[in-house]
């Protein structure tokens, strides 16, 4: 095929004369990555599982909901794989962070230009229905084998959500609070800061947890590439059909979505139940 | 020299504005723009001029025009083409950054659905304008609290738009717009939201206040009575244009044209004459020194069966019917003053408006006085004259 042919060609290309951009690009990212891997793994499943506890409490003032949360967390040790389930949050957090870093501006913009928006709709679908696995391969001949194009990988499987929902967010604001920034002299920047991002806060976490949770998706595909971490494990069961061994990682994996899930939603809660309770 | 000024000012919503604007400049109509090229005439050659402290009045059906005439004041929409004048500063030359300084300190606005923060509590809403501007929180604040008490909402800082009733909303709508002290207040609909009560109430509110801080007002509303009730002047438009300028009388009096006489053919005259259109003469008045005698003579030249007495400056005193007059003179002889023979009538004040003057008139079927506020005799109006005025059969000049 010529366009296969001609992809490759282009990769080649990229690699011949960016590979020091690269190699660059490759340093942050691990460096940032290793931040988060350091955090995790440094502090015992004690300390994690209070701070979570505590978070679920402040975020939802439900004394069940934040024993869950430190609950879930515990499970990860009781299950044996405290260490891999670290370093695979590691990964997640890092991918949904950077998926922010590179969302948020795009939704901003697509919310601003309907332009730009019919540009980058397209590009999203497109990105929402390709096999992930694809996007395992130009990681892997950018970057090589290892956790930073595991994480790249993640990160574009997992964006989208952020960019639709930011976009979505902004245009939900009503028409005549805007008008009323405008009305008395807001900058774009006040307009932004204090009426548009605030009022699309919702739909921000909700994009957010979309994002999390194909993060967290990815990361056993990731794993084929170099992603440590629970992944691995589930792919480990598959290779020697040790299906016990899957599962109890598949169960750990269970734990930290419904972990992450529910304090995401409690923070999304949290922030409206302020000025939406009527009195 | 008038603190707005607007000056041949157009707008066309379409990609190719400027190419429609010289169809509409050669002389075609809205609905034929539409048909012919897909554009649609917003403004069509608007001239206007707004004095400093007057209450503006827009008015006209939906789709008229005047929420983009509101609009183009602040240019939230940019006029296609002409000039909006504000004090000597030309608002449609001012550059982006301009603008914006330019509607901090120039331009309240007050919106049909309030439009607040929901996620600010009523002082940061109302300081909001003052946070835009930089000043510092407690500076603002101070003067936040110093309007929520003006409009009737102090204790009610801490609390969030969504707990709030609609006219407590728009209250807060209200001090946010005058929170920064400008000299322009923008109003589209304020009070269409609301239901009547609470509206009318909101009117008495802007009345007041509109009393004490004389800001020029421009005032959106599709409602008649609250035009009349509101507006120093009223504009009337159809179509883009504006078809007729003037106080509620005179358009009353002399619509510009069938369409604006449709338009006012809902109107009820009791609630917008006033008194004072409809004061006559009254046929006879006499001194209360005079004496009964030369009273009953002016009486009887006039042909009136009744005179309005009053004292040397002018003050009303009562009035006195011919026939007891007559009858006292029989009886007893001659009478030095009129005093005995007073009979009081409440007095009508010239501001009122006809359907407030009705009731008085349940008393008496004589004309009753018209009486300034120290209680000079201005002149009467008699029943029939002010029930053929409700009934729209007699037009004041
Ligand atoms: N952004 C826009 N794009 C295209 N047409 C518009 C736009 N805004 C307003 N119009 C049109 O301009 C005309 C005037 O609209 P405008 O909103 O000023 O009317 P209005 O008198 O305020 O009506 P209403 O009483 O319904 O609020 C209408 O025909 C409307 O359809
Ligand atoms: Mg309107």
């Amino acid at each position: 095929m010529d366009l296969a042919e001609a992809i490759n060609a282009f990769v080649r290309w990229l690699v011949q004369n960016y590979g020091e951009t690269f190699e660059a690009i490759s340093q942050g990212l691990l460096g940032f990555l290793l931040f988060f891997e350091g955090l995790l793994r440094g502090l015992s499943w004690f300390w994690v599982a209070g701070l979570v506890l505590l978070a679920g409490w402040w975020l939802s003032r439900r004394l069940v909901f934040a024993l869950g949360m430190g609950l879930g967390v515990w499970l990860i040790e009781a299950l044996g794989l405290w260490d891999k389930g670290m370093q695979t949050l590691a990964l997640v957090l890092a991918a949904v962070a950077v998926s922010v870093v590179i969302g948020l501006p795009l939704g901003i913009l697509m919310g601003r230009s309907d332009r730009f928006r019919g540009f980058m709709l397209p590009i999203l679908d497109a990105m929402q229905t390709m096999p992930s696995f694809v996007y395992l391969i130009p990681a892997l001949l950018l970057f090589g084998l290892g956790k930073v194009p595991a994480l790249i990988a993640t990160v574009i499987y997992a964006v989208p959500p952020m960019i639709r929902l930011t976009d979505l967010g902004l245009r939900m604001v009503q028409r005549e609070v805007l008008e009323a920034a405008d009305a008395f002299g807001a900058t774009s920047r006040q307009r932004l800061l204090k009426v548009e991002l605030p009022l699309a806060l919702p739909n921000l976490l909700a994009g957010l947890n979309q994002t999390t949770m194909m993060a967290l998706a990815m990361v056993v595909i990731a794993s084929m590439i170099g992603a440590r971490g629970l992944g691995e494990e589930v792919l480990l069961g598959i290779q020697r059909l040790d299906v016990g061994r899957g599962a109890v990682a598949g169960l750990a994996i269970v734990a930290l979505a419904i972990v992450l899930d529910r304090l995401i939603q409690a923070a999304g809660q949290r922030a409206v139940k302020r000025y939406r309770e009527e009195r | 020299m008038s603190f707005i000024r607007v000056e041949n000012l157009y707008k066309i919503f379409g990609p190719k504005a400027t190419q429609a604007l010289e169809e509409v400049q050669g002389g075609i109509d809205k609905d034929t723009l539409f048909q012919k090229t897909r554009h649609v005439l917003g403004l069509n050659r608007i001239n206007l001029e707004v004095e400093q402290g007057e209450f503006f009045v827009i008015m006209g059906l939906s789709g008229s025009g005047k929420s983009t005439l509101l609009r183009v004041l602040n240019r939230l929409i940019e006029p296609t083409a002409g000039r909006v004048l504000v004090g000597d500063t030309e608002v449609t030359a001012l550059s982006r950054k301009e603008l914006l300084r330019f509607r901090q300190d120039t331009f309240g606005m007050v919106f049909q659905h309030f439009a607040l923060l929901p996620h600010y509590n009523i002082l940061r809403n109302v300081t909001f304008p003052l946070e835009l501007k930089g000043l510092p929180r407690k500076e603002r604040e101070e003067q936040g609290m110093v309007w929520l008490e003006r409009v009737g909402l102090s204790g009610y800082e801490k609390h969030y738009p969504a707990q709030l009733s609609g006219g407590q909303k728009q209250r807060v709508g209200l001090a946010r717009a005058l929170c920064a002290n400008p000299p322009i207040l923008l109003m589209d609909e304020a009070f269409s939201a609301l239901d009547p009560l609470i509206r009318k109430e909101m009117q008495d509110e802007l009345l007041r206040l509109q009393q004490e801080l004389k800001k020029t007002i421009v005032f959106v509303t599709h409602d008649l009575d609250e035009a009349m009730r509101l507006g120093d002047r009223i504009a009337i438009m159809r179509d883009g244009a504006v078809v007729q300028v003037g106080t509620a009388e005179e358009i009353l009096a002399r619509p510009a044209d069938d369409y604006v006489a449709a338009f006012l053919s809902g109107v009820n005259p009791a609630k917008i004459y006033k008194v004072e259109e409809l004061v006559q003469e009254p046929v006879t008045v006499v001194l209360e020194r005079e004496g009964p005698r030369a009273a009953l003579r002016k009486m009887g030249q006039a042909g009136a069966v009744n005179a309005y007495v009053v004292n040397r400056s002018g003050f009303f005193r009562g009035m006195v019917r011919a026939e007891k007059l007559a009858e006292a003179l029989k009886t007893q002889g001659e009478k030095s003053g009129l005093e005995g023979f007073l009979e009081p009538l409440s007095g009508l004040s010239p501001g009122q408006t006809l359907e407030e003057a009705l009731p008085l008139f349940s008393e008496t079927a004589v004309p009753l006085p018209v009486l300034d506020e120290q209680g000079r005799l201005l002149g009467v109006v008699s029943r029939g004259r002010l029930i053929a005025a409700m009934a729209g059969r007699y037009v004041p000049q």
